[in-house]
């Protein structure tokens, strides 16, 4: 390991490098032993505080960050839109600058609008991590992504990598694309037309429409969650439909190789994008990816809130 | 601490070759087997990362003298240091590993150099989370001076004095790929 990390923000994938994606992998190698230890907290960021700010509704990428923060010794704070004063009028800056008047030292931010974390970046001292901004990124997941198929198969390198769903409206297959080509994967989006827009084919991925052609070749098929909140009927036929020509079911995991990894960054919709048969499956890595979301999420925090100001 | 390795041979003045470090660390093993008439409850727990080859190369030598393969491990630091942030270069984590459970069990803490003492005190914080050891001890190839907690070593190659600004530095075949040696620079 001879790069060494001076950002104080994780903003996206997009603009890490190849040294510094693999860095963060393995300083959460070095995270991941301590979740193993008889006492899992170790003082790395005592003193600090951070904020764990969440405009958008999310349970589990918070408490990951949560506890990610608390096992590093920092002092942690949770707001959501409804406990900030963002319903009275403040507008996103002036919430952040009073966060940083308190002294804040880390901003996980999840955020409806894709660049609110850069924005606050710009203007704030403290590290600012995004925890998923609109349909831009979510790095953190990725690189817990990327952390488990290393975990799983030594290396990342020339793998056939599917992603499946709703691509269009999905941060997590922005930030796994970008990752994923960058530690020199092949990368097929799998999904309807109408979630797959062509001009992804520019970011040098391939685009497919047909699943059964993909899976027998595929190493890892992450599958991403259909987001029925953000969905709207033009895009979409109907679940049964869905089902029918892009669902995991229990017959067409019979065409996975042996050693297939299935992923997916939940929540999953068991009996949508994945039968329950196959999500509890000898394939399926999706609690692995909780564990190593943790150490991946230790690893980002330890690095950005410990270079100093 | 260690220091970045600096090439300037005109000010450094060699203290150790390799047969004099040789034979420090084979010093080192025999007085480990006779304070620790149990060798195989003892751990050489090296601080990455020439801390981690020097607890090998003990860990030979007590296997040459006793005919007994006593355990080694790995124990990082970097995330029990309690400077975080205040220096400008955020040191590395490497992952840790010991044998479990050290319950009963002598952990000897292995380092390059010794110094403020403040590595070794995050050393024992680190090994205090896996678990409470019968004891501690700890070796070093150098002993510099200059402690700023109340910590001393059980087993030292060499007591080196110095003065604040000079810079030591181990090189090792293994981990810098360079023939062994101490150098003190001014």
């Amino acid at each position: 390991m001879t790069t060494r990390w001076t950002r104080k923000d994780l903003l996206g994938l997009r603009e890490l490098s190849a040294d510094e994606i693999n860095f963060i992998l393995e300083t959460a190698d070095a995270f991941k032993q301590v979740g193993t230890r008889e006492i899992k907290k170790v003082p790395a960021l005592r003193g600090k505080t951070l904020v764990n700010f969440f405009v958008e509704p999310s349970t589990r990428t918070r408490t990951s960050f949560e506890l990610a923060a608390l096992r590093l010794s920092a002092d942690v704070i949770n707001l959501s839109a409804t406990s900030s004063s963002l319903t009275k009028g403040e507008t996103l800056k002036d919430t952040a600058r009073n966060l940083e008047a308190l002294h804040a030292d880390i901003l996980v931010l999840r955020h409806s609008s894709a660049g609110a974390p850069q924005f606050l970046a710009n203007r704030l001292k403290a590290s600012v991590i995004n925890a998923g901004d609109g349909a831009h990124e979510h790095p953190t997941q990725a690189l817990l992504d990327l952390y488990t198929i290393r975990e799983k198969r030594g290396n990342i390198a020339g793998l056939r990598v599917a992603i499946l769903g709703d691509i269009l409206f999905s941060r997590v297959a922005r930030s796994n694309i970008f990752g994923l080509l960058k530690l020199g994967a092949h990368v097929t989006l799998v999904g309807p037309s109408t979630l797959i827009p062509r001009e992804f084919e520019k970011l040098g991925v391939q685009v497919s429409h047909k699943i059964d052609e993909v899976l027998p070749n595929a190493d890892v098929v992450n599958l991403l969650r259909i987001q029925h909140e953000r969905q709207r009927r033009e895009y979409f036929p109907g679940i049964g439909e869905y089902i029918r020509l892009f669902g995991l079911t229990k017959e067409r995991a019979k065409l996975l190789k042996p050693d297939c990894l299935i992923m997916h960054p939940g929540p999953i919709n068991r009996g949508v994008e994945i039968d329950s048969v196959v999500a509890d499956g000898l394939h399926s890595v999706i609690l692995d990816q909780v564990t190593n979301g943790l150490a991946v999420r230790m690893a980002v925090l330890y690095l950005c809130g410990g270079i100093s100001a | 601490m260690k220091q970045a390795r600096q090439k300037t041979p005109g000010a450094a003045v060699l203290t150790m070759d390799a047969a004099a470090i040789d034979r420090a660390l084979r010093r080192i093993a025999h007085e480990i087997v006779e304070r620790n008439p149990q060798l195989t409850h003892v751990v050489l727990a090296g601080i990455p990362s020439r801390g981690v080859e020097i607890a090998q190369r003990i860990a030979n030598f007590i296997h040459e003298i006793e005919k007994v393969s006593v355990e080694t491990g790995v124990i990082d630091v970097a995330m029990h240091r309690d400077d975080v942030g205040t220096r400008s270069e955020l040191p590395i984590v490497r992952e840790s590993k010991l044998p479990l459970p050290l319950e009963e069990r002598t952990v000897i803490v292995v380092d390059d150099v010794l110094y403020t003492g403040r590595t070794v005190r995050a050393a024992m914080d680190a090994i205090s989370s896996f678990g409470r050891p019968a004891r501690i001890q700890l070796a070093v190839l150098i002993d510099r001076g200059h402690r700023e907690l109340p910590i001393r070593p059980d087993y030292v190659g060499k007591n080196l004095p110095t003065s604040g600004s000079e810079k030591v530095q181990v090189q090792l075949q293994e981990t810098d790929h360079e023939p062994d040696e101490v150098r003190l620079e001014k």
